[in-house]
């Protein structure tokens, strides 16, 4: 066998077979199950997590007004509009009045009668008195009469008579008197509350406010306690926020928080919660809470907007963390792939506390310093040929 | 010994190692065929996988979550968690739709500090179909939670944190608009799938739910308008009743599922017959829930595929068998000769054979080769397993052989007079 004649062929025949043999063994070892799978490593530090609550509420103001009548009626004017600052008394509207003004002109008019009453009846005791004085003296002197046998026993009785009428005739013009002046008592009385109900048809500011909403305008009726207009007091707006009751027991009045309003998100404003409801979300199953602005934004923020509000709980003590991304679950343990010389090795451990960033506290079955698989290519299983890469290739960029 | 067939091969390497490349093509065909039908198998079982759950609780009487819809009341999960067996019980939404990402500057600077480096306007090339799952947050390892992260992290807070599989495309760092919010990607994926072959994004739970359950903005204000003309809704003198229906109107608390996680030892059947007796809902355990994906979700898809990977198969064995047998009948005047130098008949066979065997090989390597180099670049999941490659090289490799012995008995029966001309 002479080898230089086919070698010529055989070496273009193998150049063309062995490059497909390599491709293919190439292919086998990197794509298949025999593949090392890519892996980013990471390390258990020792470092404090600050676990931190991360909540969604609406902007709403602290006190809200609802003004308007006591009673049915319609709206005779409204003087503000939505927008508008107020100050504490300042008239906001009216209702209409109906027949008030006209009762109230009626009840002068009693007022006046009634008093006019009282003065005749002061006039008519003064009357009364003359008549008794005079008849008192009448008396005396027919008394002397009779002494002295000038006056019959007659005429000195009617005197006598006529006296105890006068009296009598006073006592009445003195119960007159008494009667006109509780009259005018009464008619004067009437008339405050007619005036009263006429000062309750005006609408006012109870505080220093901003005006929010007009619900009614001049002309329409309301029911009683229809709110004509609605005013908050804009110097006390808070957050009602609703934190995941999952993790959220740590959360106390007092804490900083940062608020990022939705019409804003590129800044945060700091604030406190200000109060824990006592009442848990039953349905939702979040813990609701007020927090307070700092300082408040200008200008204002919404009423109603979204907020979302972070409250980072007290930092807790240095221990060993992991990101979340190193945690699985396997064989319904929750745990992670330690990498060792003989490849990855499944170690299940406690978790403790977790902060918004993904660190998660390792209580038991890790040590600082441990090298930890974070991400890998595909799931993990113990004996799998493992290739430690900085990013898992393929990702988008 | 010479080898004939080395011979033979080397006299017209170029037809011998082309053919074998043709060849090839057609079984790389056939090899992604099956991998189109594994990988459609692979999408049903991977999405039962990464949901985490031995047992789903769903609308009684429905084949939810994936095959039907199913809407159950948020707060049925605590009686489930209750019952003995039973570690853990977790809601989850499922919701197909659009989602698309948002142009950096329309968005707020995300927590990660990965900046999304995108020129402005691919945004709306980028939007993907996806299946939205809502999660409960927190629990890593929590049934519904993606089960592994190539980057970034798992979900934290409670609001607007995403976690997407990497072929949607979004990048870490990015913003999505998914209804009226935007969703930070926090963390990527792989192999969160729906039953349909769309990638994933999981959101926590109570967006998900606002999502799947909240119309747009213009149809509530329709829907507010529409409420407030209906004198039954807006009464006169009872303004308040307006207000109570408006927001009972927009209020959600329905998901589509719950995932139960056992305890380890728990006897799923019977877990399972307690939620139906005591819950009142339909419980489906993982070989039944299997058995909805496969026998109905995808069951006419994956046997259209499976037919034609059949017919394919048929008609690449034949064409090979083909192929070989006028590749011999071509040589059939050097066969003569060989048989008129007194070539045992054994030797002619063997080269026949041989040769048959070598084109299978070169085929098979050349079709493995290419099915593995394209696989990555369909649109879909293609899973080429090891073990199809396998019958598929035993399959080659009988089909050479037949093919061969139809050549050999040709080649035997030549007369050596052809040689001459005869």
């Amino acid at each position: 066998m002479n080898l230089p004649k086919p070698s010529r062929r055989v070496v273009v025949l193998l150049a063309v077979l062995v490059p497909l043999i390599g491709a293919f063994l190439w292919l086998a070892l990197t794509s298949g199950p025999l593949a090392a799978v890519p892996v980013t490593l990471t390390t258990v530090e020792m470092r404090p997590v600050t676990p931190t609550l991360f909540g969604v509420g609406t902007v709403e103001a602290r006190y809200t007004y609802r003004i308007g009548p006591t009673f049915a009626g319609r709206v005779r004017r409204v003087e503000v509009q939505v927008g508008d600052r107020v100050e504490a008394g300042q008239l906001l509207g009216e209702m209409d009045p109906v027949d008030l003004d006209d009762r109230v002109a009626a009840a002068d008019a009693a007022l006046h009668g009634a008093e006019s009453g009282v003065v005749a009846a002061r006039a008519q005791v003064g009357d009364a008195q003359a008549r008794r004085d005079f008849a008192g003296a009448q008396v005396a002197r027919y008394e002397q009469l009779l002494l002295s046998r000038t006056a019959s026993e007659d005429t000195a009785e009617a005197k006598r008579q006529e006296a105890q009428v006068a009296e009598a005739g006073l006592a009445l013009a003195v119960a007159n008197l008494e009667s006109a002046e509780q009259d005018l008592v009464r008619v004067r009385a009437e008339r405050e509350a007619l005036v009263q109900q006429r000062a309750n048809l005006r609408l006012i500011a109870p505080v220093d406010a901003l005006v929010v909403s007009r619900d009614a305008e001049p002309g329409s009726t309301v029911v009683a306690g229809q709110s004509v207009v609605e005013v908050i007091d804009p110097s006390r707006l808070w957050i009602d926020v609703r934190f995941d009751q999952l993790g959220a027991g740590a959360l106390r009045a007092d804490l900083g928080a940062r608020i990022a309003l939705r019409s804003l998100p590129l800044d945060t404003l700091p604030g406190e919660v200000l109060r824990i409801e006592p009442r848990a979300d039953a349905v939702t199953e979040e813990f609701r809470a007020k927090i307070a602005f700092s300082t408040l934004p200008e200008p204002l923020p919404r009423l109603g907007e979204l907020a979302e509000v972070t409250v980072a709980l007290e930092p807790l003590e240095p221990a060993p963390a992991l990101p979340n991304a190193a945690l699985q679950r396997r064989d319904g343990q929750l745990g992670v792939w330690v990498l060792d010389d003989a490849g990855p090795r499944f170690v299940a451990v406690e978790t403790g506390a977790r902060d918004l960033e993904g660190w998660v506290q390792i209580r038991d079955g890790l040590a600082s310093g441990d090298r930890v698989i974070l991400h890998s290519r595909v799931p993990l299983r113990p004996g799998r040929r493992i290739e430690i890469v900085e990013q898992i290739p393929g990702l988008p960029r | 010994m010479i080898s004939l067939a080395g011979r033979d091969i080397l006299h017209a390497w170029g037809k011998f190692v082309f053919t074998g490349v043709g060849l090839g093509l057609l079984i790389g065909v056939t090899l992604s065929m099956a991998g189109i039908y594994r990988g459609m198998v692979d999408d049903a079982e991977v999405l039962l996988d990464n949901s985490g759950a031995d047992l789903w609780a769903v609308q009684k009487d429905t084949l939810g979550p994936y095959a039907e819809p199913s809407t159950l009341a948020d707060d049925l999960y605590r009686g489930i968690l209750t019952l003995p067996g039973v570690a853990r019980a977790a809601n989850v939404t499922y919701l197909t739709m659009q989602v698309r990402p948002v142009a950096p500057n329309q968005a707020a600077p995300n927590q990660t500090g990965v900046q999304a480096g995108s020129p402005a306007g691919d945004e709306a090339a980028r939007e993907r179909r996806a299946m939205i799952v809502g999660v409960v947050p927190g629990g890593f390892g929590e049934p519904g939670q993606p089960p592994f992260l190539v980057a970034g992290r798992h979900l934290t807070r409670g609001h607007y944190e995403a976690v997407a599989d990497v072929t949607t495309g979004f990048r870490l760092g990015e913003q999505v608009r998914i209804r009226r919010n935007l969703y930070t990607i926090v963390g990527l994926t792989r192999r969160a799938v729906s039953s349909g072959g769309d990638p994933m994004v999981y959101i926590p739970l109570k967006d998900a739910q606002e999502a799947q359950f909240l119309k747009d903005n213009d149809a509530i204000i329709a829907q507010r308008r529409r409420t407030a003309a209906n004198p039954v809704f807006n009464r006169p003198g009872q303004p308040e009743v307006l207000d109570a229906v408006l927001s009972a109107q927009t209020q959600s608390s329905s998901v589509n599922a719950i995932l139960v996680r056992l305890e380890p030892g728990a006897n799923a059947d019977e877990v399972a017959a307690d939620i139906r007796r005591w819950k009142h809902l339909t419980v489906y355990t993982r070989a039944e829930m299997n058995e909805i994906l496969q026998a109905k979700l995808i069951a006419t898809s994956a046997r259209q595929i499976f037919m034609f990977l059949v017919i394919l198969s048929v008609v690449s064995a034949a064409i090979v068998a083909f192929i070989i047998y006028t590749l011999t009948l071509g040589k059939i005047r050097e066969i003569a000769v060989l048989k008129l130098i007194g070539t045992r008949n054994r030797t002619i066979a063997g080269m026949i054979l041989q040769q048959a065997l070598g084109l299978g090989v070169i085929g098979f390597v050349v079709g493995k080769t290419v099915a593995t180099l394209w696989a990555p670049i369909f649109p879909k999941y293609v899973l080429l397993l090891p073990g199809d490659a396998a019958r598929g090289f035993l399959v080659v490799v009988i089909i050479c052989v037949l093919a061969s012995l139809v050549a050999i008995r040709a080649a035997l029966r030549v007369d050596p007079a052809e040689a001459i001309g005869g």
